[in-house]
């Protein structure tokens, strides 16, 4: 299943012996340079605010819990907006865009063309230009500082990218399928529930990783559509914890260490269907 | 392919026609891309639109007033100094990210493809994508933390390795801060692009390399013959996509100086945030916004006429 299996095996080695020993030596200090920051950021956690001072190499004095309690209390209530924000829009999104791929694909909607363009147009445009007429337009709806702004904007803004992947897995594949249930009298809904949507169970796993990602680490619309704590998701919430006690470096580096932990899992645990989503998404 | 798609041109069966007859049907068949056009019309292209009209005004967020002052805003903006310094620093931001993320994330793919282990292939992709799984904001805290004197780690390195002369406030220099923010953001973003260049290697048959080294190629000529020509759509549109990226960028630099220090690491969209929502300028920020939708657009063209050559060559 991974795109790794299907190479033919490498009979013989690329690269030459006396090569491989600097190639070797150059990934491994490039993975050194990737993973040491993010250790010392971890172990930076454990150590008591004066030894990070002190002695900023070394590792912690003592391993105490004390510092990752403390980032925890702080990001506790964070961590659940970017819970509730993550989780119901990429439902949205997700729901969304394959309800709407079926329908630039399987169906006669007139102006077919202009339909397109117009909603995978929308990947061209970027959330910083529609900043400063969108917190008039969020005040109107008064939604301004909601979950509810957060999610819609996330959607909106999500919706043409993963319509654009769920559409071209759709558009490739086989129509004999839907045919064949059309044949036997079944509705276009139908055909989506039954037929459609479980073949496309591989791109809906990526694009819902994907949007994961997008949600969890967004920080422009979260930082100036949510100013109170309640609101606010982990990412602001980490950069006012740092203006807050930012003398407190090792709180800091125990939170930070918090709000990273969950996505390095999920990207460990979804790779297969992430990377496929990523190929799909920018390699086709 | 074509053929069929012309058989199944409407979503219903012949023997059964709709009951309220066909024009209906066809607005009928629109329920489905309605939530869509409705949602990304509303919050993405309207604001967008509604950016240049308030980019033509005055306006006090708080006092609610609103003056026309035509394109007074647009002369300002090319009069600003620091829009000329944000210009610069997103194209610094672009090229060096074309440098690492594009050319070097290709070399280090092609390293790591011409590994023999299935295993270490797999790993040294995953790894060095896992900063860009984590949030901007937690990288630059990091990075800000990094380059701090007292704690950071940076400045007890350089001065290990005997180049402690070299060491400054790297965030806080103004030479400096802006390029401090895009070396983070390499760090971040190459295994990215590396994850998508290894991909891009994969697709190519085996067979090519196959033929090269019987014909006595050795291994940077059939990256040079092979894997370059054969990933040069890949290539082209990273470096779209980078540039876009570049000229978009905010959360770094937002995190770690926030344009500072007097304002020499400023980019178009802190420099935007600054006037609309520190100094309430609504309309001038918006005006910087079009300036962002000019240049995005143009990298959106760009992007669609290489797609379409692309597939008229195929």
């Amino acid at each position: 299943m991974t795109m790794t299996m299907a190479l033919p095996s490498r009979s013989r080695p690329f690269w030459p012996a006396m090569l491989r020993g600097m190639l070797w030596a150059f990934l491994f200090a490039m993975g050194v340079l990737v993973l040491y920051p993010l250790l010392w950021m971890a172990l930076g956690g454990f150590k008591s605010n004066s030894q990070i001072f002190s002695d900023p190499f070394a590792l912690p004095a003592s391993w105490s819990l004390e510092n990752y309690l403390a980032g925890w209390r702080a990001t506790r209530g964070y961590m659940l907006s970017s819970l509730l924000v993550t989780l119901v829009s990429t439902l949205t999104t997700v729901m969304i865009s394959a309800w709407t791929a079926f329908g630039l694909t399987r169906t006669a909607i007139p102006g077919k063309p202009l339909v397109v363009g117009f909603i995978l147009g929308g990947m061209m445009l970027s959330p910083t230009v529609a900043l400063v007429p969108l917190v008039r337009m969020l005040q109107d709806l008064g939604i301004y500082d909601s979950h509810a702004a957060l999610i819609l904007l996330y959607t909106a803004f999500r919706v043409p990218f993963t319509t654009f992947l769920i559409r071209a897995y759709m558009l490739d594949l086989p129509r004999d399928l839907d045919e064949a249930a059309m044949m036997d009298g079944a509705s276009p809904g139908q055909i989506f529930r039954k037929v459609i949507l479980p073949l496309c169970q591989p791109i809906l796993i990526s694009c819902v990783v994907l949007h994961i990602l997008f949600a969890w680490n967004e920080y422009l619309f979260a930082m100036i559509f949510t100013n109170s704590p309640g609101v606010q998701t982990l990412p602001v919430g980490l950069t006012s914890m740092m203006s807050k006690q930012g003398t407190n470096f090792a709180a800091v580096f125990a939170a930070m260490t918090i709000s990273a932990l969950p996505i390095v899992i999920i990207f460990f645990l979804t790779q297969r269907y992430f990377i496929r989503g990523l190929t799909q998404g920018i390699g086709k | 392919m074509a053929q069929s798609a012309t058989r199944i041109r409407t979503g219903r069966a012949p023997g059964a026609p709709h009951p309220i007859g066909q024009p209906l049907a066809a607005l009928w068949s629109m329920r489905w891309v309605a939530v869509a056009l409705g949602i990304v019309g509303w919050f993405v292209y309207y604001p967008i639109l509604n950016n240049f009209l308030v980019s033509t005004t005055q306006q006090d967020i708080f006092t609610g007033e609103v003056t026309q002052v035509g394109l007074e805003n647009y002369r300002r903006l090319a009069s600003d100094p620091v829009v000329a310094t944000a210009m610069w620093n997103n194209t610094a931001y672009a090229l060096l990210s074309i440098l690492f993320q594009v050319f070097g994330a290709f070399w280090l793919a092609a390293i790591i493809e011409g590994l023999q282990s299935d295993r270490w292939r797999a790993i040294w992709r995953a790894v060095y994508f896992i900063p860009s799984a984590i949030s901007t904001t937690v990288t630059g805290l990091l990075f800000y933390f990094i380059y701090q004197p007292q704690i950071g780690i940076l400045d007890g390195l350089m001065t290990g390795m005997g180049l402690g002369h070299l060491s400054r406030v790297w965030l806080g220099d103004s030479t400096t801060a802006i390029y401090a923010i895009i070396a983070m953001s390499q760090w971040q973003g190459f295994g990215y692009s590396t994850l998508l260049f290894s991909v891009a290697i994969q697709k190519i048959p085996q067979e090519l390399f196959d033929a090269a080294r019987m014909d006595g190629a050795g291994p940077l000529r059939q990256i040079w013959a092979i894997t370059l020509p054969m990933t040069r759509e890949m290539t082209g549109m990273m470096i779209i996509v980078t540039v876009t990226g570049a000229f978009q960028v905010f959360n770094e630099v937002m995190v770690m100086t926030a344009g500072g220090p007097n304002n020499s690491s400023q980019v178009l969209g802190t420099w935007l945030f600054e006037q609309g929502f520190n100094q309430n300028d609504m309309g001038y920020a918006a005006a910087i916004g079009s300036l962002v939708f000019g240049v995005t657009m143009l990298c959106g063209v760009a992007q669609l006429w290489y797609t379409r050559r692309r597939r008229v060559e195929a």
